[in-house]
């Protein structure tokens, strides 16, 4: 069992490091540099701004000092937001994107699941085809287009909530966009939920646990549960990416100062460090996501892992 | 004395794209207290849905009628909560593969105890105990270190004892045991049959032995009752049937039973021909098209159950052996 | 084939996806027929006015006085636009990537493969996004970026039907009676890749337009003086309590689109009976 998740981690490691890797030698390879502005500066003040920010050095050089300044957490100094560095504004903006993914995904999947097994005990009655309807409608429509209906319905006609805006500690702010970025993962673990239920249901050891005369809600909970969600594992890591993808779009409508917002700042303002910077931390929190789904896994069937 | 489980006029049904199967067409048997009867027949024959039926397993879509009673009262129409009342504990039945039939990601300990748990509201570790007993009752050997363990790191004897031993926890008054060999290497079979015979001399419980195999179903059963597309056509004390079969088919399965004894045979012999679809319409005897013994009357009249040469001898047949 | 067109006709839900999506393309072709609003023209007498039947602007206007309907039609258009060109990129080479793994299988197969699999753990369309910032915003580049996204889960259904149909008996009996290849491909091999190639496509579209709309939606994507329904969507979002309808409208015509392009995708699936194999 333990080989079989340090096997895992190994792969992981090369992954994030070719990840790294690309990304730094596509910012060199880029047309213009970072300091390309509408008026053209001086090319005294260009020099000086390249040997300040150590551009001046060979390629070699630079990478070796990124990996060097990324080992201790250093992601290099932010282009635009010339008073802060990437790991300070990482680390501002993490724990609001944290939160909101987490509150997301769970969400996601403390509805979804519940949903799908009811759907599928129901099946082709008319509750069943209704969530499954609903299901389809979001999947297909994507957070930037629910976040602004619902900021319209529940903030400007109602009043409920807040349309935008952030303060620190405040969950009415976050109620909105958590549920437009949980939507989508929403309905895409309650159809796998009710799929894959429907086809355990039939298999013998259910049947058996019926002939046992247990009643309905251990045969789910205990019988059915755990081979049920393998499906549903296998989708964790997609739905993080989701979410992930959705948090971008939803930090900026909403207003909060979360590490999406920054990066679509930093994209617009082409700051190459800051973008390289949080594409590195999505894809590290990404590889450790699948890391955690591996181990769950193994979990949920003991026959996994096991040194066959 | 009520017998221990009446089935009386029997119709099991789906419904599918191309009509209606009928899985059981009509069929009549009562097994009496501590009485094991065997119930062979090929497959499709209906012999698993009818075991369905006295379970109360029946899907959804299932059509119905007739009855089932078991110690008296009707299974056909109860409620899952009395179902759930008797099921497991008192009327209990095992399954053809072990391996599918027992949860894969639970510990056997566990799927044994909470049957207790469930059905004798027993304290978890008082039921790890009595599983533990269970175990030993089967001869499982180990039973300790099994309890911990996970149905695929068991063999498929052992998994079988454990679906056993976990059938009697309860001490059942019947015991439906479909196929319990057929997913067995031959020498394991033997052992099985003799786990189930060791159990019912302990106890009173009555047995429904359900095969493919009239060999295995030999070395167990008191009756027999012998299973064709969906009906009855024999049923006989078990010496009897196998001595003096009536049933052209029934000798036919008699035939197929390699035998230590007899002649050596160049090939084995085997029924030429099979079953008719479960979703035809019936039209004289099933068997007719297979049977050497068919006459013009066999294609158009069903043959109906009746005493054949002795009173707990019945056969359906126009021109059964003895005639 | 019948089978297909008989389950087809049964989900009527798929029936009228596809009927509003011609409609909606329709549309977008015909429409600016019946308006003349030039989606540039800035009519400072009539800014930001709500949706009237009468008057001059049907669907309203934005910030800047230009009419929506024509605007909401560009972005359509637009959004159609690059979501096919991009859907043909996409599938173009996850066809062939597909065709070859499967074609080749063994270790070339395992290895390509394992490429597919280290690229859909990553979060592709960060690396678009990243590419974007550096890159520049060209719209052909646009057009590569996003289909470059797109390709996984084709290639993967495509090299799966590729495997289980070379090792068919035909294609011995082909390559016996001294068939070259490429006939081999194409006569055999593509005819049995069409229905889930055809599913899958459909479903590819929607993903793309859906990825097209979010990037312009950022600000990333299309740029200025044009329109997708993406940048609609965003400047409507920022008008959300003043003037709703600038949000309402593009915002209702994308989800309709997309929900239209995935029920047709479920049912066509669902009509030929593909499964993910």
């Amino acid at each position: 069992m333990v080989r079989y998740f340090l096997k895992r981690l190994a792969g992981a490691v090369p992954t994030l490091f070719i990840i790294i890797t690309i990304a730094f030698f596509l910012i060199r390879a880029a047309p213009g540099g970072p300091f390309d502005q509408e008026q053209a500066l001086p090319p005294e003040i260009l020099a000086n701004l390249e040997s300040a920010y150590g551009l001046d050095q060979p390629v070699w050089v630079q990478y070796g000092r990124y990996l060097r300044g990324l080992a201790h957490g250093d992601f290099g100094p932010s282009f635009k937001y010339k008073d802060f560095s990437v790991t300070e504004l990482i680390g501002q903006g993490f724990p609001v994107t944290l939160q909101l993914g987490v509150m997301a995904l769970s969400l996601a999947l403390a509805i979804g699941i519940p949903l799908g097994t009811l759907a599928a005990l129901r099946h082709n009655s008319a509750a069943d085809y209704a969530t499954m309807s609903l299901a389809v409608i979001g999947i297909a429509i994507p957070p930037f287009v629910v976040l602004p209906f619902l900021g319209l319905f529940f903030g400007v006609y109602l009043g409920w909530l807040p349309v935008a805006g952030w303060e620190p500690g405040s969950i009415r702010h976050l109620v909105l966009p958590v549920i437009a970025l949980c939507l989508p993962p929403l309905a895409y673990i309650a159809r796998l939920t009710r799929g894959s239920m429907l086809e355990i249901l039939r298999s013998q050891f259910i049947r058996t646990a019926f002939a046992k005369g247990l009643p309905l809600h251990v045969v789910i909970l205990r019988h059915a549960m755990r081979p049920v969600l393998l499906p549903v594992a296998s989708y964790l890591a997609p739905a993080v990416a989701s979410i992930m993808t959705g948090s971008l779009v939803v930090e900026s409508i909403a207003g909060l100062p979360g590490i999406g917002r920054y990066l679509v700042q930093g994209a617009l303002n082409r700051d190459y460090t800051l973008v390289m910077g949080m594409v590195i931390i999505y894809s590290a929190l990404l590889i450790a996501m699948g890391l955690l789904v591996d181990l769950l896994y193994a979990w949920l069937d003991p026959r996994i892992g096991f040194d066959a | 004395m009520t017998p221990t489980l009446a089935i009386d006029a029997l119709r099991v049904g789906f419904d599918s794209d191309g009509g209606t199967i009928a899985a059981v067409r009509e069929v009549s048997l009562n097994v009496e207290p501590a009485e094991c009867v065997g119930l062979v027949g090929e497959s499709g024959s209906g012999k698993t849905q009818l075991c369905m039926a006295a379970m109360g397993l029946l899907p959804r879509g299932a059509q119905v009628s007739g009855s089932v009673r078991f110690e008296g009262r009707e299974i056909l129409a109860a409620s899952p909560r009395d179902l759930n009342r008797i099921r497991g504990s008192k009327l209990t039945m095992i399954f053809q593969d072990p391996m599918t039939s027992l949860t894969p990601h639970l510990k056997i300990g566990v799927q044994l105890a909470e049957v207790l748990v469930i059905h004798a509201q027993m304290s978890w570790r008082d039921a790890e105990r009595a599983a533990l007993e269970a175990l030993e009752r089967v001869r499982v050997p180990e039973p300790a270190r099994r309890l911990r363990q996970y149905p695929h790191e068991l063999s498929g004897g052992m998994r079988q004892r454990v679906m056993i031993g976990m059938s009697l926890l309860c001490d059942p008054a019947l015991l439906i045991a479909d196929e319990p060999t057929t997913a067995l290497d031959v020498t394991v079979q033997a052992q099985i049959i003799d786990v189930l015979r060791t159990m019912r001399a302990e106890s009173r419980m009555a047995i429904v032995l359900v095969s493919h195999d009239l060999g295995v179903v030999a070395g167990l059963a008191d009756r027999i009752l012998v299973m064709y597309a969906g009906r009855v056509v024999e049923s006989a004390s078990a010496a009897l049937l196998l001595r003096h079969a009536e049933h052209p088919y029934t000798a036919a399965l008699l035939k197929c039973v390699p035998s230590l004894l007899g002649p050596r045979l160049e090939r084995m012999a085997s029924i030429p021909g099979s079953p008719p679809a479960a979703a035809g319409i019936e039209v004289g005897c099933a068997f007719a098209p297979r049977c050497p013994r068919a006459q013009p009357r066999c294609q158009t009249e069903r043959p109906l159950l009746r005493k054949a040469s002795g009173p707990p001898h019945q056969v359906a047949c126009h021109y059964p052996l003895s005639a | 084939m019948s089978g297909a067109v008989r389950r087809w006709r049964a989900n009527p839900a798929a029936v009228a996806a596809l009927a509003v999506i011609a409609a909606l393309i329709g549309l977008a072709l015909v429409g600016p027929l019946f308006n003349p609003n030039d989606i540039r023209a800035l009519d400072w007498a009539n800014v930001a006015t709500s949706p009237s039947s009468t008057g001059a602007h049907w669907f309203g206007t934005d910030r800047l006085g230009r009419d929506l309907f024509a605007r909401t039609l560009e972005g359509t258009r637009v959004s159609l636009t690059v979501g096919l060109v991009a859907s043909l990129i996409s599938l173009t080479i996850g066809i062939s990537y597909g065709a070859v793994a499967g074609y080749l299988g063994g270790r070339a197969d395992q290895l390509m493969m394992r490429f597919i699999e280290v690229l859909s753990g990553l979060p592709l369309v960060f690396f678009v996004i990243f590419l974007t910032v550096l890159f520049g915003r060209s719209p052909y580049f646009l057009f590569l970026a996003i289909g470059a996204v797109g390709w996984l889960t084709m290639a993967r259904i495509v090299r799966g039907q590729t495997l289980s149909i070379r090792r068919r008996e035909f294609i011995e009996a082909a390559v016996a009676s001294g068939a070259g290849p490429v006939r081999i491909v194409v006569k055999h091999i593509v005819p049995n890749l069409l229905g889930p190639v055809i599913v899958y496509a459909t479903l590819t579209v929607p993903q793309i337009i859906l990825f097209e709309s979010f990037l312009s939606f950022l600000g990333l994507g299309i740029q200025e003086p044009h329109a997708s329904l993406g940048t609609l969507i965003a400047e409507g979002a920022g008008e959300v309590e003043a003037a709703p309808w600038i949000l309402w409208v593009p915002g209702t015509l994308l989800a309709l689109l997309l929900l239209c392009l995935n029920l047709v995708g479920d049912g066509l699936r669902d009509a030929l009976d593909v499964k993910e194999r």
